[in-house]
């Protein structure tokens, strides 16, 4: 028997790691479906070259600066020390991934914002209730920008595509770096929180009004994307229980009998995963009606996947 | 595309610009992130030396005070007893200093004792009243009727007030609740008793036996210090301990012996020295009377007769038999320090006595040194005249002969029982007899027989709600305490001084004392002004260097020879001038002159063992309310054997783990608060164990409240040592429960 | 002038046969460096094996390693967490954001959120190393069970000790270069 007794009461850090609550999650998924919506607007427009996409589509590459603002917003609210947020503005760490996503996140604004302008037409211009009703130098603006935007419509894609990886993808680097967390430490959590994105990306998509061909690709992009999730999270915890050690085994335990079993295969397996991923095949094949079910089931799994890494890493030792 | 020149300067710049940012950004080098060091400044403008008072050992302490506040308190270098560092409780002083909950202004109570309701007076009429009624008492029952507890180097004003207003019964619970059976069996063998700070050579020892002490919890500095420079230069360590100390997890051998068999092993021990002849010939030829006599006692206490009876395996009882006495004469049996244990403890330290002795450990390096102190001129001394009746300690004068000291446990019986006569009154000086005193329900009883209870205390401790004035010293941090020349191996003399003034309207024990003294008609008791002045007067008298006393915080003597390597003449103050082994004087009061084994009480059928002991941090209940300290240790836990946590009655659904809230019911049906449980290895299965000092029931004590179990409500019953009359504590037991949500 | 301030190499030696698990240590940093009750600069850690009565006990007194190769210093994003003079880590409260990375990157739990909301740790006393003194935790240990100093001159008592002792290193299989040895 060994009994390590450690006379410490620190906040924060005993009697188990409690840095990160609800917000980290809340980002990492929100940065997720942003990273999902770039990728797929951007390859959505390429496929029509601009036309016979409908409204939805159009205008959803706006909807990414937005639930990315919602994201930040959370992230704020977890700084100790919020009157320094510019601290992340001051400096530029390479080896930081949270210093490489504080600088992204600042590109992504331009690029997705310039992405929606490009896909506006012209009849959006002059219906829209926000747009409708500009006049003169804002007008103008509008107008440069949305010029300015398809004349480089390609570049524009092109960076949200790579933006986007990106956004998805260092969500889960954020984490993976962080090599005293056995259960975080790990090179596939970038690419599975990447995939994830894609996926809650596109179930963010499909609660909207699409058309019926962008509906499809996006549910095949979907299927895909959750098929590939559902492997990595399984070469996830192999990975983690082989080659991790006495502490990796233990952290993989927390799954697999241990406290977060219930949750993980029931919100994030079953429900976020296994179901959507069945309903959706049968939506394709026409057994079931295009439903929002599957979407919002993803939605849930995504966030509770982050949820539940986020906090049974802080519990796992 | 050739270059136009504006386009490569705009380039170029544009560039550096780029690199230089990014580099910036990037690197440390420029001043965009210019780093400042942290500079907490908390080293003082002003240093005052002083001595510490959070346990009583008393080391030399240097309080350093920045703009009016103490921010740290570090060791006096040129201390001998801190040797410039200290232990946690040292440096808590500053938590004593600026606790919230120490008490403020004088109070009288203003409803049932014991009710804790008090008005807030001013010191005239606090000791007006305190004064008014120790003459009442005087007169209706003689002076002796009132009896001074005292613990704490500030005591000794109240201690010379009341010798001189003409009571007897001046009594330190640390004499039959902690020490005396030790002072008692030192003084039957080799004529002196062991005193504090312990003269003994724990550096220098090559072999260290600790009967029970666990060193390193038990934070006496000073010898934690030499423990710690033993173990580095190779001292080897034997532990005996039903639990595994710290100090037995750094030992060569740790016997884990069965609860209240120490005297079977330490006799098993004599026996393997003694047939064996490895015991110092020259030495007790020299100076020792008695072998035969023990070697005719130890006969038939072989180390197979012990094993049964301690549980120890024969083959290791004579293996550290001979291990110990390879060593000698630098083999050290520590001589422990809280030795109440079973009722027959001055019998168990006889025997550590008679091992030193075989040992050849006395008055040798390694062993028992001879301690010295220095002079100090006393005022001429003054007498009330008044005739000094005997202490109530003793039910019949033929009670408990060798106690050296007046028994505080006695004294509260004589409160209860008026035998051998009443004592009415009581003045309590920073001791919380609430835990301190065994059978906390008898103090209660005693309390209620009062007419008048007294306390002069720094926080509102339990016994401070059952007074009727309540009297609020100033800590040491504030106040002049006498000079104190310490009979040790390095005589000295410290100086308590104030480093700040005293908080809220709390004053310093001497002007308490003196206020008292001139309302009593003893104005001559303290001829001084002040505190300062009695210390300068005392110095200068003395000849010493009164400026650098003060600034230095200590006065260190003559080193004289403390061994009989350095040429000291052994003497011992025994009737024989010899050390007894065999002990004429206990035969001839009808004691066992060498001593016997008693198997002690078996613990009842699913109960444990109540063992308590000392944490580094604290000080018993004196420490528990104080919040830096708190930090470091805020509640007490109970110690379970796993195997045992394993098998308890009414775990059988969800075993205790560590962690889990218990309550402790002991053989009374007396009930603990909630404690958490420490379920470990490093106990015996027939035990559990409690550090002492938690679980206060005083409300005023707003940290330390609820915080933990109390031990000492749970020591409802003892034994009594017929000797000198100590209270054996460790005669409880309890069994496990649950404790609610 | 940069490089001055690496020729210095700040490593502390924890020797556990001396250390009684006090705490004097932990007290001595608390009082002085302010640090507040519900933080700790540094603790002590028991480490107790097998089964009664066949038991041994390792006590230690941990703090931050002030690792050469620091996982909060490369996770920091704000260059808060950085490494200074002597190659020691130090935590620049100006710069931090309080996100917290390096609390989570840290294998050895060194840091904490103080109740001003920067994240504070074990500083090896520099402002008191400036001027000659040493940490505290080292000035205050009774038992004499810490030294420090500077591992590039062979002539110091740091040096000395990891001669004479194997020491042991906390976690090095996280590569982070711990400068806290313990002897055993």
């Amino acid at each position: 028997m060994v009994e390590v007794e450690i006379f410490r009461n620190s906040a924060s850090i005993d009697p188990q790691l409690h840095i990160w609550g609800w917000e980290i999650p809340v980002y990492l998924f929100l940065g997720g479906l942003t990273g999902g919506i770039m990728i797929l607007t951007a390859v959505a427009g390429r496929r029509g070259a601009g036309l016979g996409l409908s409204r939805a589509m159009r205008l959803l590459p706006f909807a990414a600066p937005l639930l990315l603002s919602l994201g930040m917003g959370a992230l704020f609210l977890d700084l100790e020390y919020k009157l320094h947020v510019f601290r992340f503005y001051t400096a530029m760490k390479p080896t930081s991934p949270m210093s490489w996503g504080s600088w992204l996140l600042l590109l992504i604004y331009p690029a997705t914002v310039l992405l929606g302008l490009a896909r506006l037409t012209d009849e959006d211009v002059a219906t829209l209730p926000l747009l409708r009703s500009l006049r003169g130098r804002t007008a103008d603006t509008l107008a440069r920008l949305r010029a300015f935007g398809t004349a480089n419509v390609g570049t524009v894609e092109t960076a949200n595509v790579i933006l986007g990886i990106a956004l998805g993808g260092y969500t889960g680097i954020l984490l993976g770096t962080l090599g005293a967390r056995a259960l975080w430490s790990s090179v596939l959590l970038g690419p599975l929180f990447l995939v994830s994105g894609l996926s809650t990306g596109a179930a963010f998509m499909m609660l909207f009004h699409l058309g019926h061909e962008e509906h499809a690709t996006l549910r095949r992009w979907d299927i895909a994307a959750i098929v590939v999730e559902l492997l990595l999270l399984g070469l996830f915890f192999v990975e983690l229980a082989s080659s991790g050690g006495a502490k990796g085994r233990a952290a993989a335990a927390l799954f697999f009998g241990g406290g977060y079993t219930a949750v993980f295969w029931s919100l994030v397996v079953v429900a976020g995963l296994a179901a959507p991923l069945a309903i959706e095949i049968a939506e394709g094949r026409k057994w079931l009606r295009p439903a929002i079910a599957a979407p919002a089931l993803l939605l849930v799994g995504g966030l509770s996947l982050r949820w539940i890494f986020v906090l049974a890493g802080q519990a796992a030792v | 595309m050739a270059l136009s020149r504006r386009k490569f300067i705009k380039i170029g710049s544009t560039t550096a610009g780029a690199v230089a940012l990014t580099s910036g950004l990037t690197t440390d080098w420029w001043s965009l992130q210019a780093h400042q060091l942290p500079d907490p400044r908390t080293d003082g403008d002003r240093i005052v030396p002083t001595f510490c008072e959070l346990c009583f050992w008393k080391c030399g302490v240097l309080a350093h005070v920045r703009e009016g506040r103490v921010t740290k308190i570090v060791g006096n270098p040129k201390h001998p007893l801190s040797n410039g560092r200290l232990c946690p409780r040292g440096a808590g002083g500053v938590g004593a200093l600026y606790d919230p909950d120490r008490l403020k202004r004088p109070m009288i109570r203003v409803s049932k004792r014991g009710e804790d309701k008090f008005e807030e007076v001013s010191w005239e009429t606090a000791l007006d009243e305190t004064a008014a009624r120790m003459e009442k008492l005087r007169l209706k029952y003689g002076a002796e009727a009132l009896a001074l507890f005292t613990h704490g180097y500030g005591g000794s004003w109240f201690t010379q007030l009341v010798k001189a207003w003409g009571t007897p019964n001046v009594v330190a619970p640390s004499y039959a609740q902690c020490r005396g059976p030790r002072e008692a069996a030192f003084e039957i063998t080799y004529g002196q008793g062991v005193g504090s700070p312990e003269a003994i050579d724990i550096r220098n020892a090559r072999c260290i036996t600790l009967i029970g002490s666990h060193l390193g919890e038990n934070m006496h500095n000073t010898q934690v210090q030499e423990f710690a420079d033993a173990i580095g230069s190779g001292a080897q360590l034997v532990v005996v301990d039903p639990r595994y100390s710290v100090a037995a997890s750094k030992a060569k051998y740790w016997l884990p012996i069965k609860p209240g068999t120490d005297i079977a092993l330490l006799l098993a021990w004599m026996n393997v020295i003694v047939t064996e002849k490895r015991y110092d010939a020259d030495y007790l030829d020299k100076y020792a009377t008695g072998l035969a006599e023990l070697e005719l006692h130890v006969a038939g206490k072989t180390p197979e007769w012990a094993y049964p009876i301690t549980g120890l395996d024969p083959g290791l009882i004579r293996e550290t038999a001979r291990f110990i006495a390879g060593f000698r004469p630098s083999s050290l049996v520590h001589p422990g320090r809280h030795v109440t244990w079973y009722g027959d403890d001055t019998q168990r330290m006889r025997c550590i006595a008679i091992l030193a002795a075989l040992l050849g450990s006395w008055g040798r390096r390694g062993g028992y040194l001879l301690p010295s102190s220095m002079g100090l001129r006393k005022y001429p001394p003054f007498s009330s005249g008044r005739g000094m009746a005997d202490a109530a300690d003793k039910p019949t004068a033929e009670h408990y002969p060798m106690a050296g000291e007046v028994l505080a446990s006695g004294v509260c019986e004589a409160t209860v029982s008026a035998a051998p006569y009443g004592v009415k009154g009581w003045m309590v000086y920073g001791t919380n007899l609430i835990q301190a005193l065994p059978n906390p329900k008898q103090t209660e009883e005693a309390i209620a027989n009062l007419d008048l209870l007294v306390a002069i205390d720094v926080l509102p401790a339990e016994i401070v709600g059952w007074a009727d004035i309540v009297l609020p010293e100033s800590t040491y941090l504030e106040r002049h305490d006498d000079l104190w020349a310490a009979s040790y191996k390095e005589p000295f003399v410290a100086i308590r001084q104030p480093v700040v003034e005293p908080m809220f309207d709390s004053k310093p024990g001497w002007w308490i004392a003196k206020e008292l003294a001139n309302r009593l008609g003893l104005a001559e008791v303290f001829p001084w002004k002040n505190g300062e002045e009695n210390i300068r007067w005392r110095l200068e008298e003395s000849g010493y260097d009164v400026e650098a006393a003060l600034r230095d915080g200590v006065v260190k003597g003559e080193v004289v020879p403390v061994c009989e390597e350095e040429g000291a003449e052994l003497y011992f103050g025994t009737e024989s001038e010899k050390i007894e082994l065999f002990s004429q004087q206990l035969a001839d009061a009808g004691f066992d002159p060498l001593p016997e084994f008693t198997p002690p009480d078996e613990p009842p059928l699913g109960m444990f063992r109540l063992l308590s002991g000392r944490a580094p941090m604290h000080t018993f209940g004196r420490t528990t309310n104080n919040r830096d300290l708190g930090a470091l240790m805020g509640e007490n836990e109970v110690w379970i054997n796993a195997m045992a946590a394993r098998s308890l009655a009414g775990f059988e659904e969800a075993p205790l783990k560590t962690g889990d809230y218990v309550r402790l019911e002991n053989q009374d049906g007396v009930m603990s608060g909630p404690v958490k449980a420490k379920v470990t290895e490093r106990i015996r299965g027939d035990a559990v164990y409690l550090v002492h000092g938690f679980g206060h029931t005083a409300k005023g004590l707003t940290f330390a409240h609820n915080r933990g179990a109390s031990d000492s409500a749970l020591t409802t019953r003892f034994k009594v040592d017929p000797v000198m009359g100590g209270t054996g504590m460790n005669v409880n037991f309890v069994r496990i429960a649950r404790a609610e949500a | 002038m940069l490089l001055k301030n690496y020729r210095k190499r700040y490593a502390m030696v924890m020797d556990t046969r001396r250390c009684v698990g006090c705490q004097a240590c932990v007290l001595a940093c608390k009082a002085e460096n302010g640090v507040p009750h519900n933080g700790y600069r540094d603790w002590i850690v028991t480490e107790t094996k097998g089964e009664f009565p066949h038991l041994s006990m390792e006590i230690r007194s941990e703090r931050c390693m002030h690792c050469t190769n620091a996982p909060c210093v490369t996770n920091c994003p704000t260059g808060a967490s950085h490494y200074s003079k002597g190659g020691t880590v130090q935590s620049d409260r100006a710069l931090c954001t309080g996100c917290k990375a390096c609390i989570a990157a840290c294998p050895y739990d060194a840091r904490y959120v103080h109740p001003d909301g920067f994240v504070d740790k074990c500083t090896f006393c520099m402002h008191r190393v400036e001027r000659g003194a040493n940490p505290a935790c080292v000035e205050g240990c009774p038992t004499k069970a810490l030294a420090f100093g500077d591992l590039n001159d062979s002539a110091s008592e740091v040096a000395r000790l990891l001669r004479e002792n194997p020491p042991k290193l906390l976690s090095p299989e996280e590569g982070t270069e711990p400068n806290l040895y313990f002897l055993i």
